[in-house]
């Protein structure tokens, strides 16, 4: 790659029970321009419709474990948002 | 080995899975289907989880209780819709004597209900469906037990060890 390019992230998005009806979908594929935190894929799917109903910090994991706000992403990770956990 | 399960829970299949002759303490925990929550009267629900994470989460909790204590434990979590009265979470913790049972027990269903990535819909008698959990509820963090929120933050895991130190345990 030129060293000019501005290398793009994809990350796969997983939402589950409410958020997934909050949205209306279950998986978004997101791309930025450069890095990436978890908190930037927030904001990217609550300017979505109805996503101004997700919480600003929602619980989230990346590649299966839970991460904070400010965690960055990396190509091909996947972001789960998970809506208070209701197991047991 | 599959954590999460469609199907009936097998309650005495898991306790064989534990039960073995130089284990002579034996616990068992079941969470069913409740038919009130909050006051209203719950007639269905279902269960569904981030099946990937939840399998992890739940293969570490149980390997967690392995090193903490001298135990070997089995879990199953009901996936799908459930019934009134149906098997939703079952543990099985065994050892040589009752207190790391109990104990184990203990720990895997506060840890499952804290981090394993489920989730629960109540089907009401008047028609209408809840996530258990989201909005409505605010504060609380999807318990499915009402008035056990206390409980849980009074909850505090015990290490058998520091009490076989006071010499309580016989």
């Amino acid at each position: 790659m030129p060293p000019t390019a501005i290398s793009t992230l994809t990350v796969r998005v997983l939402l589950f029970a409410s958020y997934a009806e909050t949205l209306g979908l279950d998986a978004i594929e997101l791309t930025f321009d450069g890095g990436a935190t978890v908190k930037d894929a927030i904001e990217r799917l609550r300017a979505l419709p109805g996503g101004e109903r997700l919480p600003p910090k929602p619980l989230c994991a990346v590649n299966l474990s839970q991460v904070r706000m400010d965690t960055p992403l990396a190509s091909g990770d996947e972001l789960a948002l998970l809506p208070p956990l209701a197991g047991g | 080995m599959s954590y999460l399960v469609t199907d009936q829970i097998d309650v005495g299949a898991l306790l064989a899975l534990v039960q073995s002759p130089e284990r002579g303490g034996v616990a068992c925990f079941l969470g069913t289907v409740r038919n009130h929550h909050h006051g209203r009267e719950v007639v269905r629900l279902e269960y569904s989880a981030y099946g990937p994470m939840a399998e992890a989460e739940c293969g570490r909790i149980v390997a967690e209780a392995g090193s903490r204590w001298d135990v070997v434990v089995a879990l199953r979590h009901r996936i799908g819709e459930l019934d009134i009265g149906d098997t939703a979470v079952a543990i099985a913790a065994a050892s040589a004597h009752r207190d790391e049972a109990f104990l184990a027990c203990r720990y895997v269903i506060e840890e499952v209900k804290r981090r394993v990535p489920i989730w629960k819909r109540e089907m009401y008698a008047d028609g209408t469906a809840e996530w258990v959990g989201a909005g409505g509820e605010a504060g609380k963090r999807g318990s499915g037990e009402d008035g056990r929120q206390g409980s849980r933050e009074a909850y505090r895991p015990v290490e058998v060890g520091a009490r076989d130190s006071d010499g309580t345990r016989s």
